[in-house]
């Protein structure tokens, strides 16, 4: 019998908001943290909204000698780390050390630590860098010190697969709980917000170069004309449902209940792997289309991308076949952060029995016969939810997640 | 019925050696191949040696569109993965690309573009705010190292699964881990896997100094790495790659393919300890190695070879030989084992997998390649570490190790599978 997957807390690091409840609260309100990018003189750049976290304060939360080891998205993922713990009341000794592990999704690694060592050696000299570089920036970081911070000894891992990542990140997690493992940390934190990064996104060619933050990020709508980049993301706790009930009082939010990921082929003739992950994560909880009562979107924001998602969805759910979410309208993209943090809403979504709004989208596009929910959130039961994540350059992953009974 | 992953194709590039063949003499005869840096001027570092690859992207296959846009760590992926894919015999259209995926690992992914452009549009490290003019416009995928594990897939024509693995210098373990549980579980039947890295650039390389975890043996870098060496003062850092393609056993079997060796057992752990370093007793390699001989199903006394992670510094050298100590008991004292990075250097998120190349080649022939540059055994370091001369002997199960920054822990049980071709 395979063991099952339950997240029983969870941390969230967002531009509208830090903390499941803050985070929640700015869904329903329709608040958005996209705004005009200020860690760094934006005026220098053609796209100039970010979705930036406006007031953590790390030394409020972290250790003196963490803060010079450690870049800003490590910082983000340990103080998410310490909420999803709390949240789901893991105490020290609740589960053996080596029964514990992490997996997290990456994308960049530390990259505005490693901007800063960069010029530091290429300015000043080989003297001038931090004797931290080698793994403050380095893709592996949030895992090795997350695990070091709560002295889990159990399997470690960091997968990369761009925005479909925090799904890929989430998949192999619950692929170690049914190894043996009881506990596992998962998802991802990212960020783009450094000049560096920046640059790198804007060759892309995707982010949007409007100004108006309500304009700026609008999927499926007929004047969708890229994404906004931000930071943030979600980790939390995974476990199995025995672990869980150990604890007097813990919340079981829902179960990780299906998983797949594809890649588009660029061979001529091949279609999109979009519809193939989406029915395999499916199949893999065991459910039809019909027993889903939402999709998070993976909501690029560009044309020719949006369309081939909605044309997946409909295909699989029928026209306005169900209602299709897209909240990240109101963070940005967050790319390994990004699926992780829609993984967490859903969760959310089923807690609250609410759908959050895509904010700014007005027309969607009549063609994809999408039930986007835009302006006001949705009031209505969630018992199950399939999120859905691609990454830059072909990767697609969908996950499924339930109401544990 | 449980489905089992095996191997069936490699391709490799290595320091000193371009192919499966060249890698596999370079082995078998102990030569090394670390040299003084040529890739950059080194004269400000402390270290200035490196296991360098002499690749020609061009004569290699590559279009000149690719070896403009691709970094060098991709370009040796697709190029090692050609002749895996050869190797393996695999014929793409009789494939179902569906059920084909791609598990590549890789430590610091596309670094080397990354220093040069940076280079470029901050003039030199001087502005923080990065020139925008100066973006060359395939420079998110030098950012983002999924596009390296995206580029392979591309090549391949894979649709499965597709994802990078990256946890520093055991992701070239991790990565045919990840790729052995997605045959295992049955999301894929074919798996093009292994790790790639070309690190050697500046950055890279003050990483090291500064740590003083690299060899200052810079007069002789033929002979600089030297594990289990009293004399040894570090690693040597290297450039490489090798692609696996990982196979479910009956798929395998009914395409009438070679087998190189089974992946029995693996298991990655974590010491929570420190981000660069080791408790001296090895207590979390032995738990991995503990759960992988445990998923083999294999006892101590019938491992027959240990390929050790052997970075050349004191600490890993302690700390592995602990680990040996602790998870096959007296059982450690009569298991050669051997270090490949004694001659190719440490190629950190590809090494894992050159090592598994050469495992598996070691089990084909039954050689077990030699630790280079070891002449004076460090008295703490008391197993066989077969020091510097090959030694014949029938391997059916064999032990690799990787050991990494951020703690990362991984061990894989590789063995013969009956049948297969020795």
């Amino acid at each position: 019998m395979t063991r099952r997957a339950v997240v029983t807390g969870i941390g969230i690091a967002a531009p509208n908001g830090l903390g499941p409840t803050a985070y929640w609260r700015a869904l329903m309100a329709g608040q958005s943290g996209i705004r005009r990018v200020t860690k760094f003189d934006i005026s220098k750049y053609r796209s100039k909204l970010g979705g930036e976290i406006p007031d953590f304060a790390p030394d409020r939360h972290l250790q003196d000698r963490i803060l010079p080891q450690s870049d800003h998205i490590t910082r983000l993922s340990l103080v998410a780390t310490d909420w999803a713990l709390r949240q789901a009341g893991v105490r020290n000794g609740d589960v053996p050390t080596d029964e514990m592990g992490v997996v997290t999704a990456a994308s960049g690694g530390g990259y505005e630590f490693g901007q800063r060592e960069l010029a530091k050696l290429h300015s000043q000299g080989p003297e001038y860098v931090s004797a931290y570089q080698s793994f403050a920036w380095f893709y592996a970081v949030n895992t090795g010190q997350i695990s070091i911070r709560h002295k889990m000894h159990g399997p470690g891992a960091v997968v990369i697969s761009e925005q479909a990542g925090g799904i890929d990140a989430i998949g192999h997690a619950r692929r170690q709980l049914r190894d043996g493992a009881n506990l596992m940390l998962t998802g991802g934190i990212d960020s783009a917000l450094c000049p560096w990064a920046w640059v790198a996104h804007q060759a892309t060619g995707r982010i949007s170069r409007s100004s108006d933050p309500q304009r700026a990020y609008l999927p499926f709508d007929e004047r969708a004309g890229g994404y906004v980049p931000g930071e943030g993301g979600s980790i939390m706790v995974l476990e199995t449902p025995e672990t869980a009930k150990k604890r007097l009082g813990s919340t079981i939010y829902g179960e990780i209940a299906g998983y797949a990921s594809t890649f588009d082929s660029r061979k001529p003739g091949r279609p999109p792997g979009l519809q193939r992950a989406i029915e395999m994560a499916l199949g893999d909880a065991g459910m039809d289309a019909a027993d889903i009562d939402v999709v998070f979107a993976d909501a690029v924001g560009e044309p020719e991308l949006d369309q081939v998602e909605a044309e997946a969805i409909k295909t699989v759910f029928g026209p306005r076949g169900v209602p299709v979410a897209a909240p990240k309208t109101m963070t940005g993209r967050l790319f390994a952060g990004g699926a992780s943090l829609d993984v967490a809403t859903a969760l959310l979504s089923m807690f609250w029995s609410a759908i959050p709004p895509a904010v700014g989208v007005r027309e969607v596009v009549p063609e994809y016969e999408l039930d986007l929910v835009v302006g006001e959130p949705r009031q209505t039961a969630v018992r199950s939810a399939l999120i859905v994540a691609r990454g830059h350059g072909g990767f697609n992953s969908a996950m499924v997640v339930r109401q544990f009974r | 019925m449980s489905r089992r992953a095996v191997i069936t194709g490699l391709g490799v590039i290595s320091p000193g050696a371009i192919g499966v063949k060249e890698y596999w003499s370079l082995l078998a005869e102990g030569r090394t191949a670390t040299r003084a840096i040529s890739h950059f001027d080194p004269s400000a570092f402390r270290s200035r040696m490196a296991g360098e690859v002499d690749f020609h992207p061009l004569k290699s296959g590559l279009s000149p569109q690719d070896v403009r846009r691709l970094d060098r760590a991709a370009q040796f992926a697709v190029v090692a993965g050609r002749e895996a894919v050869t190797d393996a015999g695999l014929e793409f259209d009789a494939l179902d690309p569906t059920r084909v995926g791609v598990a590549l690992g890789s430590a610091v992914g596309c670094t080397t573009s990354l220093e040069r452009e940076f280079t470029i549009g901050s003039d030199g490290g001087r502005l923080w705010e990065v020139d925008q003019g100066y973006t060359v416009p395939h420079l998110y995928d030098y950012v983002n190292p999924s596009s390296m594990a995206a580029e392979l897939a591309t090549d391949t024509g894979a649709e499965g699964p597709v994802t990078l693995v990256s946890t520093g210098c055991t992701s070239g373990i991790d990565s045919v881990g990840y790729a052995a549980r997605l045959i295992e579980e049955g999301s894929a039947d074919v798996v093009i896997s292994g790790g790639t890295e070309a690190p050697l650039s500046p950055i890279t390389v003050v990483c090291f100094d500064v740590l003083r975890a690299s060899s200052t043996r810079n007069d002789d870098p033929e002979h600089a790495c030297r594990p289990f060496d009293r004399t040894r003062d570090g690693l040597v850092l290297a450039e490489g790659c090798a692609i696996v393609i990982v196979e479910e056993l009956e798929h395998a079997r009914a395409r009438g393919a070679q087998i190189y060796g089974e992946v029995a057992g693996y298991a990655s752990r974590c010491n929570a300890y420190h981000m660069t370093g080791l408790e001296s007793e090895g207590k979390d390699m032995a738990s991995a190695i503990e759960v992988a001989m445990d998923q083999a199903r294999v006892l101590p006394p019938y491992i027959d070879y240990i390929n050790a992670h052997g970075s050349g510094t004191k600490q890993n050298d302690l700390h592995e030989t602990g680990a040996f100590k602790r998870s096959l008991g007296e059982d450690a004292y009569t298991t050669p084992i051997s270090g490949f990075k004694s001659m190719i250097g440490h190629s950190l998120g590809a090494i894992g997998s050159l090592e598994i190349a050469g495992c598996l080649l070691a089990m084909r022939e039954g050689l077990i390649p030699p630790t280079a540059n070891l002449n004076e055994p460090d008295p703490q370091c008391d197993l066989d570490y077969v020091p510097n001369v090959a030694r014949e002997k029938r391997l059916n199960t064999v032990l690799t190790v990787g050991s990494g920054f951020g703690g990362f822990q991984s061990a894989m049980i590789l063995r013969h599978v009956r049948g297969a071709k020795r």
